[in-house]
């Protein structure tokens, strides 16, 4: 009988197959084994489209704050690090640019990841020339367009200490810059005892966050 | 499931809030050593590296090429890396091979090669090569002062306190950016009040930062961070030229700088390129290293939950910081970040460079309580002033700090504020009360303090940078209103700038102002009987820690 290098390969993988199979079923992993990930090169396998979406204009109301949020941001991820949903926390950034009689306005940042560039490039896009970064773990920025770009006006590095009323105070300082009151930076909290708890997950979701970028599209009108 | 008691109880210990991943080499959480790591590998031709790490010129990326062309000694590559690493790892641990011979070995060798040599040695054995390899002859330590409020009178207060206590270096940061003018002026002020010769900066955006500098309100810069991949670089708006390009304007205005990096960074931005920590890391320091810094502040830093989350990642850490001192940097070692829950495992984690000593053990023990640490949190702070000394005595070990007096704490303390007041007033900045300096004085932190106007003193730190004061007008403005002393020795601290010795590998100044480094004091050790040891006056020192019983008293 022939027997072909094709053929061996065959039988090969057939057998293969069916070891891998045996020895999912033969040794069911302790119920506390985590899954390795070791292979994987990403942590979603699909990457959402944007390609359709209307692309993020330059304001010129000079009333208007806009929101740059990240790229995962309530389609990958629905939530912050600290489990708030991030629809709760738009809502009230939103509301606390209306408060003070400011206007807001949402685009989706496709092309960067960083928060502080973000939030730069809203600043760039918002009619007043101040903008706010959001990533979708939570992290903040205020940011204003003449700024360099790691500067900022106010920022809030622990995401894991945010609430729903720092963010509703976030949007109301953002508009105060816009309207050029003096304004009192929201005050900073400080945990030193989040990073062992959450640096690793703030990893994991910031490469979550990092591979729906598409920086061809750019930046997107996102809602509003 | 019924639960065991045991387990449970083991569940709720601190050292189970910490976070904990399994290896994921292609997303970087993989500290030692990753299946993607390059082969070592080196090619010379006419006098220029064609092939690095199994890469060849063409397709080098910035980090390569500037590795190539800047960082390792071509004229004795070919010849180092015929050595076995296995052969180099034994050298470093021999007490019969000199630090001057490795490190001119350790020269020509690339970072594939640095990072196979690692994965030879145990913690031990890394912490055996730092003792010997570490620049300068004595260890150092550095502070945090930071407070939650941005409080300039705190700030002078702690660094006071902090510079009594023995730290050779401090460095600020605020919450709100915008502060840093008044931040820096009250640190430089304060740490020369509590001993004369402390170096101080301010880490803030780079460009503000440099400016603090030029001005003379620093006397030393940090905060210029490098990456292991270029991706990561090039988000932070950078590259290894423009790194170099800033270390030359501090260099040319007399500054001493050292470069940040530290492993996890690259996970932490989400380009790894699949590489280990080890491998990455070592690529930052061949950066820092070809664009002339002379020294790093490394070990992960602010990415210590990353590699505290992995398999082997503390010995990561500690092998970059041996790194850093085989390529003849300064190195000052991280635990400047808090890292986990667990006392005792934040403690293991310290004395990796506790015990051989490095140049700066700690590149920031918050001075202040860890709820006042504006760099989120270190992993030693002002409640564990006493372990630290007490383990200093236990070991007789010079982890770089001093048991003190409660007395001369609320002296220098009460002083440093004062000074402060009086340098506002004379300057027209925002004022501040004789309630406020009566309060700080006996603070343990903000929580003890009266708020600010922040208003106003955001609009006098804007004023600073506007009307332009430099550390010229505060030893004037300090002569002015009667602190002469403070006025002299803020004067001596700009004078550095001119002398420019401070500037050599690993410098920190003693109380007269002289220049400790690896050049003038190098560290000599070649096994027992031989580099520095406890003795002497120092201590004596260490041994006079607080509540020792009296057996009269008995």
């Amino acid at each position: 009988m022939q027997v072909s290098e094709e053929l061996i390969k065959q039988i090969t993988n057939a057998v293969l197959a069916q070891i891998g199979q045996q020895t999912k079923t033969d040794a069911a992993l302790p119920s506390n084994e985590v899954p390795s990930m070791a292979g994987r090169d990403r942590i979603n396998e699909k990457k959402s489209d944007y390609s359709g979406y209307p692309k993020a204009k330059k304001g010129t109301d000079p009333k208007e704050v806009v929101i740059g949020v990240g790229a995962a941001f309530q389609r990958e991820i629905k939530n912050t690090i600290c489990g708030i949903p991030l629809d709760e926390v738009l809502r009230n950034v939103k509301a606390g640019i209306e408060e003070e009689g400011m206007v807001s306005r949402v685009v989706k940042i496709l092309d960067t990841s960083d928060v502080c560039f973000m939030a730069l490039e809203a600043a760039k896009l918002s009619g007043s020339g101040i903008g706010i970064g959001i990533q979708s773990k939570g992290t903040t920025v205020i940011h204003q367009k003449d700024l360099y770009p790691l500067s900022n006006l106010e920022l809030f590095p622990q995401a894991p200490l945010m609430t729903l009323d720092t963010y509703r105070k976030i949007g109301k300082n953002a508009a105060k810059y816009v309207k050029g009151e003096q304004v009192v930076p929201v005050p900073c909290t400080n945990d030193p005892m989040s990073r062992p708890k959450y640096q690793v997950k703030a990893a994991l979701m910031h490469i979550a966050e990092t591979e729906q970028l598409d920086p061809k599209v750019g930046s997107i009108e996102w809602e509003g | 499931m019924k639960r065991s008691k045991r387990i449970e109880t083991l569940d709720n210990r601190p050292v189970n809030l910490d976070g904990y991943i399994n290896e994921w080499p292609e997303m970087g959480f993989v500290a030692m050593k990753s299946p993607y790591d390059p082969t070592p590998s080196v090619k010379v031709q006419d006098g220029k590296i064609v092939e690095l790490d199994g890469k060849k010129r063409e397709d080098f990326d910035f980090i390569d090429q500037f590795i190539a062309d800047y960082a390792i000694n071509i004229e004795r590559t070919e010849k180092s890396m015929s050595v076995p690493s296995l052969e180099i790892a034994r050298m470093i641990v021999d007490i019969h091979v000199s630090r001057k011979e490795i490190l001119e070995l350790i020269s020509g060798i690339t970072p594939a090669k640095m990072a196979e040599v690692m994965n030879y040695l145990n913690v031990v054995e890394l912490m055996m090569g730092m003792q010997k390899i570490r620049a300068r002859r004595t260890p150092g330590n550095q502070a945090h002062i930071t407070n939650l409020k941005d409080d300039p009178v705190q700030i002078a207060a702690d660094a006071a306190e902090g510079a009594l206590r023995g730290f050779a270096e401090e460095e600020t940061t605020m919450g709100v950016a915008r502060y840093a003018p008044l931040s820096a002026m009250a640190l430089l002020i304060g740490s020369q009040v509590g001993r004369p010769g402390v170096l101080t900066q301010c880490s803030a955006e780079e460009a503000t930062e440099l400016e603090l500098g030029i001005r003379g309100l620093t006397t030393y810069a940090e905060t210029l961070s490098v990456y292991g991949t270029e991706k990561v670089f090039i988000d932070g708006d950078d590259t290894p030229y423009s790194k170099a390009f800033l270390n030359s304007a501090y260099a040319s205005r007399g500054l001493k700088v050292r470069f940040t990096s530290g492993s996890g960074s690259e996970v932490l931005m989400g380009s790894s390129e699949k590489k280990s920590m080890l491998y990455l890391e070592c690529r930052c320091l061949y950066v820092t290293k070809g664009a002339g810094s002379q020294g790093i502040q490394n070990g992960s830093v602010s990415c210590i939950g990353v590699a505290g989350a992995v398999p082997a990642g503390i010995r990561e850490v500690m092998s970059e910081n041996l790194v850093a001192a085989l390529l003849g940097l300064e190195c000052a070692s991280s635990n400047d970040q808090s890292f986990s829950n667990s006392d005792m495992r934040r403690t293991a984690r310290t004395m990796l460079q506790f015990f051989p000593g490095t140049d700066f053990i700690f590149s920031g023990y918050a001075a202040e309580p860890n709820y006042d640490n504006m760099f989120a949190g270190s992993n030693f702070d002002a409640e564990d002033f006493d372990d630290y000394n007490v383990m200093q005595r236990d070991m007789q070990v010079d982890g770089g700090l001093r048991p003190v007096t409660e007395e001369e704490v609320i002296r220098v303390r009460r002083k440093a504020g004062k000074a402060v007041q009086a340098v506002f007033r004379q300057l027209g900045l925002s004022p501040i009360s004789d309630e406020q300096v009566e309060a700080v004085t006996y603070a343990h932190g903000s929580k003890d303090t009266l708020d600010r106007d922040v208003t106003a003193d955001l609009m006098a730190a804007e004023d600073v940078l506007k009307r332009g004061i430099t550390g010229v007008d505060v030893v004037k403005a300090l002569a002015e209103s009667g602190y002469e002393d403070v006025a002299m020795d803020v004067l001596n601290m700009l004078k550095q700038r001119v002398i420019g010795d401070y500037m050599q590998t690993a410098a920190i100044l003693d109380r007269e102002f002289h220049v400790l480094s690896g050049v003038n004091t190098p560290n000599d050790y070649m096994g027992p009987g031989t580099g520095y040891r406890v003795e002497g006056e120092r201590w004596e020192e260490i041994k006079k820690i607080p509540h020792i019983i009296n057996p009269q008293d008995i």
